[in-house]
């Protein structure tokens, strides 16, 4: 009891330092799931298209694309991070900072997502694709008209997921100055000993976490008419 | 379709799905093509709207060689082409006037003329009062006719069936061929069937062309002086189709 005490009083006290960290939380994952929708969409569709036996079957493009992909998932994120600092200074014109650390996140968030939209893409039943073709649906047409269409549940399941791996990745951003509620945890909970500020934040996050997933099972169970 | 051929390669070797076949249906018939599975009745129904293109050969539809058209151009000719499948494909995720709309969505038709095409052609298919509902809750028999309204959309001059009845049970059956039977009385589309049912065969079909092995291997028109549909069920294939469909043996 004495424990959820301090955790509380700790929380009163810091209150507008969490609520900055939780501030720059979501700028850090917002811009990596505006990256997902923007750019990850694409790339997964493009990496479905390319595969064999697919609209736009091209083995060459496809490797590129699902190696990049790969190479990307295959880092491990802090590294990522360190690694990717010159194109990070190059496109904000520093390292260091909130801004700066949504780089390496959206490019993380890039391929995570693309990986999820090629999987959700392949669920499509092939024969939706033909009864397409069947109409003279451009491939444009049959992207947006038949793929997205049947497979909208996925996509915003595998939104749901590459969102709550972006809040984890999210929290190593202190290395860089990418504050944040895991710098937070970090920086107050563990080397200042405050471990009630620590379980505070994790507190927060179980919350935000389930809330996120709530959120996109509800919204994927309503676009599901299947 | 003249002198068309198409072979698919397969981890076993090549397969000849279809050997230089050549043939003419007429428009405004119903042809049926009845064969056993694999004997590349499907292939063919697929060349005729480039669904496949053969290797070999030269497919003319409508009048236009689609094997000869630029991609651009032969979308438009298969507008003219409506299509159903045996496993109807629809999209699940819209209702079933979302589903009927589509051909027309995809030509930019305006939202009111629209809305009224797809009323007309689900009042033809007798699916009016299901408008708003979702695949998911029709029978199949329903989706059927939810696929085929879908195929008139477009106000087709063909409509190929690809096993249109084959994951239906005999009542059901019997039905979609009434809708197929009336949709070429009333609109004289061009009706090409796929099938290995006798029956489909022996209800509505005018001319008939029997494949075996990537080869046509018979063909001729059945005479019907009445639409009374076939009920005498599947008989042994060791009598030749053109035994059973012609008369004779009755089983």
């Amino acid at each position: 009891m004495d424990f959820f005490l301090l955790m509380w009083e700790g929380f009163v006290q810091y209150r507008s330092q969490i609520g900055e960290a939780i501030g720059e939380t979501f700028v850090m994952v917002g811009i990596a799931l505006l990256a997902a929708v923007l750019l990850g969409l694409p790339a997964g569709t493009a990496l479905y298209l390319t595969g064999k036996g697919q609209l736009y079957d091209h083995p060459l493009r496809y490797g590129l694309l699902n190696g990049a992909v790969n190479v990307i998932r295959s880092f491990p994120f802090l590294l990522l991070v360190v690694f990717m600092i010159p194109l990070t200074r190059l496109i904000v014109g520093t390292a260091i900072g909130t801004l700066a650390a949504s780089i390496p996140l959206a490019v993380v968030a890039i391929a995570i997502y693309a990986r999820f939209v090629e999987q959700s893409l392949l669920e499509v039943p092939r024969g939706v694709l033909e009864s397409a073709r069947s109409m003279g649906a451009s491939k444009l047409q049959i992207i947006t008209k038949f793929l997205y269409v049947e497979a909208r549940s996925g996509l915003v399941l595998g939104l749901t997921s590459s969102t709550i791996s972006f809040i984890s990745y999210s929290t190593v951003m202190g290395v860089v100055g990418g504050g944040g509620v895991g710098d937070f945890a970090i920086r107050y909970g563990y080397q200042r000993f405050e471990t009630e500020l620590m379980a505070v934040v994790i507190l927060l996050m179980i919350v935000l976490v389930q809330g996120i997933q709530f959120i996109g099972n509800a919204l994927s169970r309503w676009l599901d008419k299947r | 379709m003249e002198h068309v051929s198409k072979t698919y390669s397969l981890q076993n070797g090549p397969f000849e799905a279809v050997r230089d076949v050549s043939l003419r249906i007429p428009q405004g018939t119903i042809h049926g093509i009845i064969g056993p599975s694999g004997a590349g009745k499907s292939t063919l129904l697929r060349m005729m709207n480039a669904l496949e293109l053969p290797d070999q050969g030269k497919v003319t539809v409508l009048g236009r060689e689609l094997t000869a058209l630029p991609e651009t151009t032969r979308r438009e000719v298969l507008r003219s082409i409506g299509m159903i499948f045996q496993q109807f494909h629809l999209l699940n995720n819209r209702t079933v006037s979302g589903n009927v709309s589509v051909p027309l969505e995809l030509v930019g038709t305006p939202k009111r003329e629209r809305a009224e095409r797809v009323r007309e052609c689900l009042r033809f298919v007798g699916l009016e009062d299901k408008a708003g509902q979702y695949p998911a809750s029709l029978s199949g028999g329903q989706k059927q006719r939810v696929a085929i309204a879908r195929a008139l959309a477009s106000r087709p001059d063909i409509l190929l069936c690809d096993e249109p009845t084959s994951s239906l049970d005999p009542k059901t059956t019997a039905e979609i061929l009434e809708v197929l039977l009336h949709i070429h009385r009333t609109l004289g589309v061009t009706i090409v069937i796929v099938t290995h049912e006798m029956d489909v065969v022996r209800s509505i079909c005018q001319g008939v062309s029997v494949m075996e092995e990537g080869r046509i291997t018979d063909a001729f028109t059945l005479q019907r002086n009445d639409t009374e549909a076939g009920t005498a069920g599947l008989a042994g294939y060791r009598v030749s189709y053109r035994d059973q469909l012609l008369g004779g043996t009755e089983v």
